[in-house]
């Protein structure tokens, strides 16, 4: 499978009163086309740097991020982003939120009006068109984010723990959403999630990070697809992965970390 | 491609619950009905309060009286004192505004799109912010004589540091993770600058031009009262040199009315504009 995206060599440090903090040190990695890479770490492990850098919001301080094999210098084309912070206009209303993407790259209002319809109705929202943000719930805004990641049509997904600011029974069920929205669509992403079964739960392969983003573990999850996400979490294998996951996290060896 | 995933979706369970209509008209208006019938309660108390002590506790030409201050408006508003000299004030407030506003609005975003601009300028800013307006008066005389000229730029000069200093930190406020998110979906810069910082900036511009609404008024006024042959700070000085105080006053009931009718339009301004806001951030 080509690789969509990759960290060569990367480091990034960032500069504090007059000295330079380190956020990643030598990362590399490697995302395939269509597969669901899901990036497990601590807070503080570095995981949100990759990501930014991944999107081409930030630079590394050295080595290179290749998008489709040619370095990336700016935002990148064609990503859906999403994080943890709500970063819907607060000033527009739902139906102008999901079509922004659109209205920027200059698509005519009668299509962006009608594409957003279809997003907002996939994404469950239909009938909240015309509400501000402030008059959506927390799932809502999620979903209402999705939909606008997802309109752009983008063909690689970055998300930085985007649901953990919902509560236990609402992200599970945005999990499901997340993954009923991706299955066949051949969409490559990138998950960053410091919750073990989160990460099990949706990737198809899940690379745990240590400090400054040391690659501790890589592997593939033994799961099959599609998943139903209540039935998954008392599956052997998936119990087995989550202890290798927490050893790992915590630091403890006993893994070979695969050379790639 | 996504029409294949189409499925049924139940409401969003954690979606509000609106049930439309069921606030009746007291619950609603009760309480500022009452506030309002008290205001006007509290108006009229004064005024005849006013006319019963004045001569008895103190002088008539020092406090005047509600008759003579309505006579005095009356006079005036027969012989067509009242409406000329305020619509002369009324000119510099709106004038010296839109000038004072204008610029202020421009040159903040000017000055917050190049920062290190905004960083040089900004003791010099702040320096001529913290100088008192009436003190510029005479130098705004030598330059433009004892006109209209002169009141406008003394409004627009106080106009301008308010809706500077507001539209500046308005954009500072202005979510940086808006504009990632922004940026991602490909936003070029000026299409950052009309989409996020401009509307996510709106609201310290719009308190600053809320809030500089009564200075174009304070500084029109000054204006007239250090030189002047026209205007309701006009009417003011010259009724006080001939010891017409019921003419000072009818002057004041002039300005608080204008003034009054600026704040509604204030107000009125800010209801719309912040109707996006969440409720524990609307003012």
């Amino acid at each position: 499978m080509p690789t969509v995206l990759e960290a060569r060599d990367v480091s990034k440090l960032f500069t504090k009163g007059s000295n330079r903090v380190v956020a990643l040190r030598d990362c590399s990695l490697q995302v395939d086309e269509g597969t669901f890479v899901t990036v497990l770490g601590r807070s503080g492990c570095g995981k949100s740097t990759l990501l930014n850098l991944f999107a081409g919001l930030t630079r590394p301080t050295s080595g290179e991020i290749r998008s489709r094999g040619t370095a990336l210098a700016g935002p990148a084309d064609g990503v859906g982003y999403m994080t943890q912070s709500d970063t819907l206009m607060p000033w527009r209303k739902l139906h102008r939120n999901v079509e922004m993407p659109l209205e920027l790259r200059g698509v005519d209002r009668a299509e962006r009006t009608r594409r957003a319809a279809e997003l907002i109705e996939l994404v469950g929202l239909a009938g909240y068109e015309s509400h501000y943000p402030r008059e959506l719930s927390g799932g809502m805004r999620r979903r209402a984010s999705l939909a606008r990641m997802l309109i752009g049509d983008p063909d690689l997904l970055l998300l930085d723990e985007p649901f953990s600011a919902l509560d236990a029974q609402l992200r599970t069920e945005m999990q499901a959403e997340l993954l009923r929205l991706w299955q066949g669509t051949g969409r490559s992403v990138v998950f960053v999630t410091h919750d073990i079964e989160e990460a099990l739960v949706l990737g198809d392969r899940v690379v745990v990070l240590g400090q400054h983003g040391a690659v501790r573990l890589d592997v593939p999850v033994a799961l099959g697809r599609p998943r139903d996400l209540d039935e998954i979490r008392v599956d052997p294998a998936f119990v087995e992965m989550h202890r290798r996951l927490a050893r790992s996290l915590r630091g403890e060896t006993g893994d070979v970390v695969p050379a790639s | 491609m996504t029409s294949s995933l189409r499925v049924d979706h139940a409401p969003p369970i954690d979606a509000p619950v609106r049930i439309e209509g069921t606030v009746g008209w007291k619950e609603r208006h009760g309480r500022s009905v009452l506030v309002l019938v008290l205001r006007v309660l509290t108006l009229v108390v004064a005024i005849v309060a006013w006319q019963l002590t004045a001569g008895h506790l103190i002088g008539i030409l020092f406090v005047s009286k509600p008759t003579l201050v309505w006579n005095q408006l009356k006079a005036w508003a027969e012989s067509g004192a009242l409406w000329s000299n305020s619509w002369v004030t009324i000119k510099e407030i709106l004038i010296g505004y839109a000038f004072g506003a204008g610029a202020g609005v421009a040159l903040g975003f000017a000055l917050s799109l190049t920062r290190v601009l905004a960083s040089v300028l900004d003791p010099f800013v702040m320096g001529l912010y913290a100088i008192p307006k009436v003190a510029l008066a005479p130098l705004f005389i030598v330059w433009f004589g004892i006109g209209l000229e002169m009141k406008v730029i003394l409004a627009a000069v106080t106009v301008f540091f308010l809706v500077f200093l507001n539209t500046t930190a308005g954009i500072k406020q202005v979510d940086d993770n808006l504009i990632d998110a922004a940026r991602l979906m490909g936003a070029s810069t000026p299409q950052l600058i009309l989409k996020v910082v401009l509307p996510g900036s709106m609201a310290g511009v719009l308190t600053g031009l809320r809030i500089a609404i009564p200075y174009a008024l304070i500084g029109a006024v000054i204006g007239e009262l250090v030189a002047s042959n026209q205007g309701l700070g006009y009417l003011i000085n010259d009724s006080a040199s001939t010891l017409n105080t019921a003419g000072v006053y009818a002057a004041l009931v002039a300005l608080t009315v204008i003034a009054a009718v600026l704040n509604a339009v204030v107000n009125i301004l800010g209801r719309w504009t912040d109707r996006w806001r969440p409720n524990d951030q609307a003012r």
